[in-house]
């Protein structure tokens, strides 16, 4: 039997906190506080598990590992306490998954109508898997899924379905 | 299953990831309003064949909604801006109005 | 003459490999094809001509194709749930072991009873159904209607689930190419060194189209073009991919077959490609057409293309003797493939009076007659060809001559396939030179910038000699619609259009007569076109036979729509992922697993599943909620209430903000209170309730009801991003990140004290409608003293990740309190006890607080909210709206839910009038008795009045009108 398409992997202990303000105001606290350069719109900036990833025109999300996030929500608020901004630790309300594999970009084409290939190493992309919503990006070798809590379940079912071993996209 | 470009984050995506939100630039009317101006407000919708100006949300993406310049006939799409705004910016009404010369924005014609 | 053996040519056919015999079964025979046949050409190597019935008559059919638009040689393939009915056998590739069963006939295909409606035919014309099943009128039911519906639809459905899988995947390209004939694959070389990324989608297994088959250098060219092709890296090629539909701003659909009939590959069976492409090249090519000849669909009758691509492709010989009919030159390639292949050629019967160009000159080079001005008067043979009788094509059918045959190879000329072109708005034009539609390239369907996205070429755009240089000079075609030209009426009804639904050329004649203008409607009386090839092989002769019958020209009665998909597409392949355990997102809560292993039954609502009842062992569910309610009236039960929407709502002007939102002032709420609040939309009506915590001075939570959060969340910001964008308010849905518990009854605060160290719950520290923040059993909290079961109650939240060891520890410490979790149901019962509304019971979207007594929520110092002006209308301040009240069962009976209080008299269809409907109704085990909430007119000021509920069973039951509140009116326990 062939190998599956990719591996699926949920990741745990990655905490995720959501920020919401006018990036021109919150950037600087954002950047100083986490270290890592204000994204461009649609990007992701950092590195390994210390990414800062721009949502929308207001809205970042910061990813780190769960033991770091009191320190840096409480240093978030505290520096963002005389703006105008809302900073809420959403690691509970999220699953991540990674694909890893030489063909995590199928697992991904079957499941995203997002064009894959206008998404590049530092790009977030958010859109759906199949009737999920999900938000993802480049890492070594594949791509990190986030989708929400309650659906993990399903979101793990369908990038199982997906990676089926013998189902690569390439022209048979 | 059009494809529209989301001017808020500037990501060019299929329909399933928007959600339609009827006719655009609608005013308001409040516990003031006489009872025709309510009405129309709430029920009266312009429904044209050509140039309409729509409201979407990027609600698979962003978050944000905004309006869509486009033609319900043939599906051309004149442009997108954003919702904080009374009327399409010069561009797009000149897009519009290279198919249809004589269009003009009328906020209020629905009242 | 007899169809005889050798079937199977000694050499030839460029798709199969002699080397490997396969077997299959057909309708219990086992048979042997070889690798690269076809099931038709299978079929046709062991001498199996007849592969079908016809639908309404049950003539014996012969495959009158040999690809997709072929209407007779259709099967049910495969067993059990991988049975499928009407699967072409031209189109289908033999896989060891097939099974192939025939349809539309019973006993067999070569004894069927149904034969029997062919000699009833003259009683079966045209729009039979419509004028033979009206009178007299009791008999559509029991008589006609059973018949119909039993003799209904070709082929079975399967009746097990199919265990295949089936998927779909996205793409983007510059330019798809649609079709890998000699016109797509050059179309794609050109585009691809622009360096365009370009997908190439055929639907064959094989790439080339009709190139290798009709020019002797056309497989070479193809090679080159496929070499060229595959050195480029920014081309995908895709065999076994159909092109199925083509829609908005270039978007394809295209399903690709990777293991159809095939399950051990253990492989997905199908993918359905979702494409968007900058541009489309439809180089689909051209079909066939029939001419209409009498008995022209009698088995060994078929198209010149079919005939040959049988010899050249399969080295099967559809029969020893062949006769050649056409009005073309393209035809007389059949003449030469067949006479090439060692078959004869009995003539080539020419309906054009002149035949001059170098096919016919090179057919006449090898002695083989050409007769032309000529046509075949009829076919004769039942099963199988046997005969033609000659005659002039411009008299009416007086024989001149006969000619012994097995099989006849007709040509009417070539239609281009323009599906694709026109499923998007693509227009046609009617060129008389070649008579035929072909794409307007002046009015291309248009992409979202306004320009045409799509270019036809090649044959599809009616460029039939598009192999350039590898043609040979042709002489035009000239149009038959009607073989011979005045051929009566008795040759008229045998001469067939749509095979499948044996649609004649007489047929849509009297349909013509019977006031049928519209080529739409003469396609539904008739049926023309409307069978599983949806009229490849028969519209365009169908619409030419209307338009002489209607006296005007062709593009006056124009085409039917030509609707996706192209061809047929199995329901699993639009359905993939979205079937038993991904049917849909399944939202379950922190503590689901819990649940599922104490016997929760499990309630949809939306998307999440929440626990009903917990069912003891040997208990049911009534009973279960019986006793869930009697645990939380008496002692402490826990629900999980995760479930319930949370948005937190930030900012300078968030009070400002939420006395919108809300029909209550929820500005005023102090820091540490909880208020009940409503939302309504801009028509005034209900739409939402939840209660409202205010966290700190700017910043509030909002609770809404399981399914509403992201509508309301949406809600939200859309009156923040398109109405008031400059107010201070930011929102976000917090719903998953907290688990909720509700531990409520007497004994709650018991409960919680055992786990709440110094966070202190009792009722000065924390009354009711307030909250706190503390720990409980060690996890960060927020406690809100919430009630909507009426009893003390405490709704926890806590961070998702430790909501299920909240549950537990709750369970394990309250153990000897006999803790009980509750489900939806028991809240259901104990809010309907309290007389506390559920949004979707008590409201359905036109309902408006005042109708249920909710007046007290809204604030009458606001001079605005959502919903306020609505309000005002004259319909909305109406007395005699129905308004909430409660119900007393006379006899101790449930009044079901949804039962209408009848009032006197009778409405304009002679229905009892009402005056009320129960909206929510249950045995309530606290009371003893029946309880239930209706709206009733002017129900509030009828305390005491019985209404009557008629049932459909024809009994009455009574109800006396009472206050919706039946259980601790004062409100102590949720007060205590």
């Amino acid at each position: 039997m062939a190998e599956a398409l990719a591996t699926i992997r949920r990741v745990e202990g990655m905490g995720m906190i959501t920020l919401r303000g006018a990036l021109e105001q919150i950037g600087p606290v954002v950047s100083d506080v986490t270290g890592i350069a204000l994204p461009e719109c649609r990007k992701i900036t950092g590195a390994g598990d210390r990414q800062l990833g721009w949502m929308s025109p207001d809205e970042l999300l910061c990813v780190m590992p769960v033991a770091d996030l009191p320190a840096i929500l409480a240093a978030l608020q505290d520096g963002l306490t005389d703006r105008h901004a809302l900073v809420l630790d959403m690691s509970d309300a999220r699953v991540i998954y990674d694909i890893i594999g030489a063909h995590a970009e199928d697992v991904l084409a079957k499941l995203s109508p997002a064009d894959l290939g206008a998404v590049g190493s530092d790009d977030l992309r958010r859109s759906r898997a199949a009737q999920t919503a999900a938000a993802f990006w480049r890492i070594e070798s594949g791509f990190r899924v986030i989708g929400f809590r309650s659906t993990a379940d399903y979101l793990g079912a369908l990038l199982h379905n997906a990676a089926m071993p013998g189902s690569q996209l390439a022209p048979r | 299953m059009l494809a529209l470009t989301c001017p808020c984050c500037g990501i060019t995506a299929e329909e399933t990831e928007f959600h339609p939100g009827g006719e655009a630039h609608l005013k308001r009317v409040g516990p003031e309003g006489a009872d025709d101006e309510f009405e129309a407000y709430l029920f009266a919708r312009k429904n044209p064949k050509g140039a309409h100006i729509e409201r979407w949300r990027h609600s698979y993406g962003c978050g944000k909604w905004f309006h869509v310049a486009r033609d319900t006939a043939t599906l051309r799409v004149f442009g997108a801006y954003t919702t904080q705004s009374y009327g399409p910016p010069e561009d797009i009404v000149n897009a519009i109005r290279q198919s249809y010369p004589d269009w003009t924005f009328d906020r209020n014609a629905a009242e | 003459m007899t169809h005889t053996p050798p079937f199977r040519l000694p050499s030839g056919g460029r798709l199969i490999d002699r080397a490997f015999q396969i077997p299959f079964r057909f309708d219990g025979r086992t048979l042997r094809g070889l690798q690269g046949d076809s099931l038709a050409s299978a079929l046709l190597s062991n001498g199996q001509m007849m592969m079908g019935r016809s639908f309404k008559y049950h003539r014996p059919r012969g495959p009158v194709a040999s690809g997709a638009e072929e209407p007779n040689a259709l099967f049910g393939l495969g067993q059990g749930g991988r049975f499928e009915p009407n699967q072409r056998a031209t189109t289908t590739s033999l896989v060891p072991g097939m099974a192939l069963k025939s349809q539309n006939c019973w006993p067999s295909l070569d004894a069927d009873i149904g034969a029997v409606n062919n000699w009833l035919s003259p009683m079966l014309p045209a729009g039979f159904y419509y004028k033979t099943f009206i009178h007299p009128r009791p008999f559509w039911k029991h008589v006609f209607e059973p018949i119909i519906r039993r003799s209904a639809g070709l082929g079975a459905a399967p009746t097990e689930a199919d265990p295949d899988r089936y998927e779909q995947a996205y793409a983007h390209a510059d330019l798809v190419v649609v079709g890998g004939g000699i016109a797509g694959l050059g179309a794609a070389v050109e585009a691809a060194r622009n360096g365009q990324t370009v997908v190439v989608l055929e639907q064959d297994p094989v790439w080339g189209g009709r190139s290798p088959v009709d020019h002797p250098e056309g497989q070479a060219r193809i090679d080159a073009l496929l070499a060229d092709l595959r050195a480029m890296p920014n081309v995908t090629m895709r065999r076994n991919t159909m092109a199925t539909g083509l829609y908005d701003h270039g978007y394809l659909l295209a399903r690709e077959a990777l293991a159809d009939h095939d399950p051990q590959q253990g492989i997905p069976r199908q993918r359905l490609w979702r494409i968007r492409a900058g541009h489309v090249i439809v180089a689909t090519g051209a079909l066939e057409r029939p001419l209409s000849f009498a008995c022209n669909d009698v088995p060994g009758v078929m198209l010149a293309s079919a005939a040959r691509d049988f010899i050249a492709n399969y080295g099967v010989a559809p029969g020893q003797r062949i006769v050649v009919v056409t009005n073309n030159d393209d035809a007389y390639r059949t003449a030469l493939v067949a006479h090439d292949a060692g078959l004869d050629v009995a003539a080539v019967i020419d309906a054009r009076n002149v035949a001059d160009g170098d096919l016919p000159q090179a057919v006449r080079a090898r002695n083989i007659a050409v007769l032309t001005g000529s046509a075949i008067a009829k076919v004769k043979g039942g099963r199988h060809v046997e005969a033609v009788v000659l005659c002039d094509q411009a008299g009416d059918g007086k024989p001149t001559g006969a000619i012994d045959c097995d099989v006849v190879a007709m040509s009417g000329g070539w239609s281009p396939v323009v599906h694709l072109w026109s499923h998007c708005g693509g227009k046609l034009l009617w060129d008389k030179d070649q008579a035929m539609f072909r794409p307007n390239s002046e009015r291309p369907p248009l992409g979202g910038d306004g320009r045409g996205n799509v270019t036809a070429v090649g044959a599809a755009n009616g460029e039939l000699r598009c192999a350039g240089n590898l043609e040979r000079r042709e002489a035009a075609t000239r149009p038959v619609w009607c073989m011979p030209q005045g051929a009566p009426y008795k040759l008229r009804s045998k001469m067939w259009l749509d095979y499948q639904n044996d649609v004649k050329v007489s047929d849509v004649e009297l349909a013509a007569r019977e006031g049928y203008v519209s080529v739409e409607h003469t396609k539904r009386y008739t049926t023309l076109g409307m069978a599983t090839d949806q009229g490849k092989v028969s519209n365009i002769n169908g619409l030419a036979v209307l338009s002489k019958a209607l006296d005007q020209p062709i593009p006056a009665t124009g085409t039917t729509t030509f609707r996706p998909p192209y061809t047929p597409l199995t329901l699993a392949t639009i359905a993939a992922d979205a079937r038993a355990d991904t049917f849909q997102p399944l939202r379950k809560t922190p503590m689901h697993s819990w649940h599922e292993h104490h016997g929760a039954s499990w309630e949809p609502v939306g998307q999440w599943r929440r626990a009903y009842c917990y069912c003891a062992a040997g208990e049911d569910r009534h009973a279960a909620v019986n006793r869930e309610i009697k645990a939380v009236r008496q002692g402490v039960g826990t629900l999980d209430a995760s479930t319930l929407g949370k948005i937190v709502v930030k900012g300078p002007d968030a009070g400002r903000f939420l006395d919108m939102m809300y029909t209550n002032m929820m500005s005023t709420l102090p820091v540490g209170r909880c208020r009940y609040g409503l939302m309504c939309n801009e028509n005034g009506f209900l739409m939402d309730d939840g209660v409202v915590v205010r966290l700190t001075e700017d910043t509030w939570l909002c609770h809404t009801t399981t399914g509403g959060a992201d509508h309301i969340h949406g809600h939200m910001e859309d009156w923040l991003q398109c109405e008031w964008w400059d107010w201070q308010v930011y929102t976000a849905n917090v719903t998953e990140q907290w688990a909720q518990i509700a531990v409520a009854g007497p004994q709650a605060r018991q409960l919680l004290q055992r786990l709440s160290g110094s966070f202190d719950l009792s009722q000065d520290a924390l009354p009711f409608m307030s909250w706190g923040e503390g720990e409980i059993a060690d996890i960060p909290a927020r406690v809100y003293r919430i009630s909507f079961s009426g009893e003390l109650s405490y709704e926890i939240a806590v961070p998702a990740n430790r909501g299920l060891e909240l549950w537990e520890k709750l369970h394990e410490v309250g153990r000897d309190l006999g803790i009980t979790p509750y489900g939806t149901e028991a809240m259901h019962v104990m809010r309907a006890e309290k007389g506390f509304i559920m949004i979707g019971d008590e409201t359905d979207g036109t309902i408006i607080p005042q109708d249920l007594g909710l007046g007290w929520a809204i604030s009458k110092k606001k001079t605005d909210y959502i919903g306020k002006r609505a309000q005002s209308r004259s319909h909305m301040t109406d007395r005699s709206r129905w308004q909430l009240v409660g119900l007393e069962s006379l006899d101790g009976r449930v009044i079901p839910d949804g039962a209408c209080a009848v009032d006197e008299g009778v409405n304009a269809n002679g229905q009892r009038k009402t005056q009320g409907r129960v909206t929510s109704s249950y045995h309530s085990p606290t009371l003893g008795h029946p309880i239930a909430m209706a709206l009733v007119r002017h129900g509030p000021e009828r305390m005491g009045q019985v209404l009557e509920f008629p049932l459909p069973s024809g009994e009455v039951l009574k109800g006396r009108i009472v206050d919706p509140v039946f259980y601790d009116k004062e409100g102590s326990r949720l007060n205590g």
